[in-house]
């Protein structure tokens, strides 16, 4: 007697489609924020304890390793809120046909690179610049 | 009579817990993030120059303080929210699962609290 198939978990078969990999990215992006949100911590006490703590703080942000880390985080950022905006219209309904799932999802790839580009250099420039 | 199902009282069986309102609370805090972030990247880009002085000067103003004081609220309980369906999707043993949610808990009631002492210090005019 044959062998019956058994029945096989989602994950196990679905074909790999890019939309997958935007949605991991929204996890992904998601707690890199959280780690970004401790800079934000760091950043404030570091202002409320006086200047001195925030020179060092700030000397601290401009080494290349906090450069790259705060690039990550800008990049988080912007594509979390994009692509966070795009399912807060799924879970409206909106948006599930999948000519314009493909379109937003591109849209907000794209967008998050060119966004987190901009406000990485917002950060950076702010941190760097001004006495 | 109650409109909810009554496998909401059954424990330990699927979706039996609390789970429309952690769902609902990640949704509010997501669009009140929205905002709140579009506010401080805006912020930071007007500031000139993120000098002790102009934060210092930011954050005086009443209104900046108490929106930079919910950012930090809302950031710390939308990640606490997030971090815990990662992790209680991918932890499997249930020990180690409780222990990563509590630390993960404390780490961020701590950096939240953290969070708001520095903000409110500095709108009180108590940072040098």
């Amino acid at each position: 007697m044959a062998q019956r198939a058994r029945p096989l978990s989602p994950f196990l078969h679905y074909r790999w489609q890019y939309t997958n990999t935007l949605s991991i990215l929204h996890r992904v992006t998601g707690v890199l924020l959280s780690l970004g949100f401790a800079l934000l911590v760091y950043w404030l006490a570091a202002a409320a304890a006086g200047a001195d703590s925030y020179a060092t703080a700030r000397d601290a942000l401009a080494s290349p390793l906090a450069q790259l880390v705060l690039f990550g985080t800008a990049f988080s950022f912007c594509y979390h809120l994009l692509n966070g905006v795009r399912h807060l219209f799924f879970d409206l309904g909106h948006g599930f046909e999948l000519q314009t799932a493909r379109k937003s999802g591109w849209a907000v790839a794209i967008g998050a690179v060119v966004l987190g580009l901009i406000v990485w250099l917002v950060v950076r420039a702010g941190l760097g610049g001004g006495a | 009579m109650s409109l909810k199902s009554p496998l909401r009282s059954v424990t330990y069986l699927g979706s039996a817990k609390g789970g429309s309102g952690h769902w609902y609370a990640q949704r509010v805090t997501a669009v009140a993030l929205v905002l709140l972030g579009l506010w401080f990247v805006v912020s930071l880009a007007a500031l000139g120059g993120a000098s002790h002085e102009n934060v210092v000067a930011w954050l005086s103003s009443p209104v900046a303080a108490a929106f930079a004081v919910l950012l930090v609220l809302t950031a710390a309980w939308h990640a606490l929210l997030g971090l815990q369906v990662v992790i209680e999707d991918y932890v499997g043993d249930k020990g180690t699962r409780m222990a990563v949610l509590l630390v993960v808990k404390f780490a961020l009631a701590v950096a939240a609290v953290i969070g708001v002492i520095a903000v409110l210090r500095i709108a009180f005019g108590v940072a040098a």
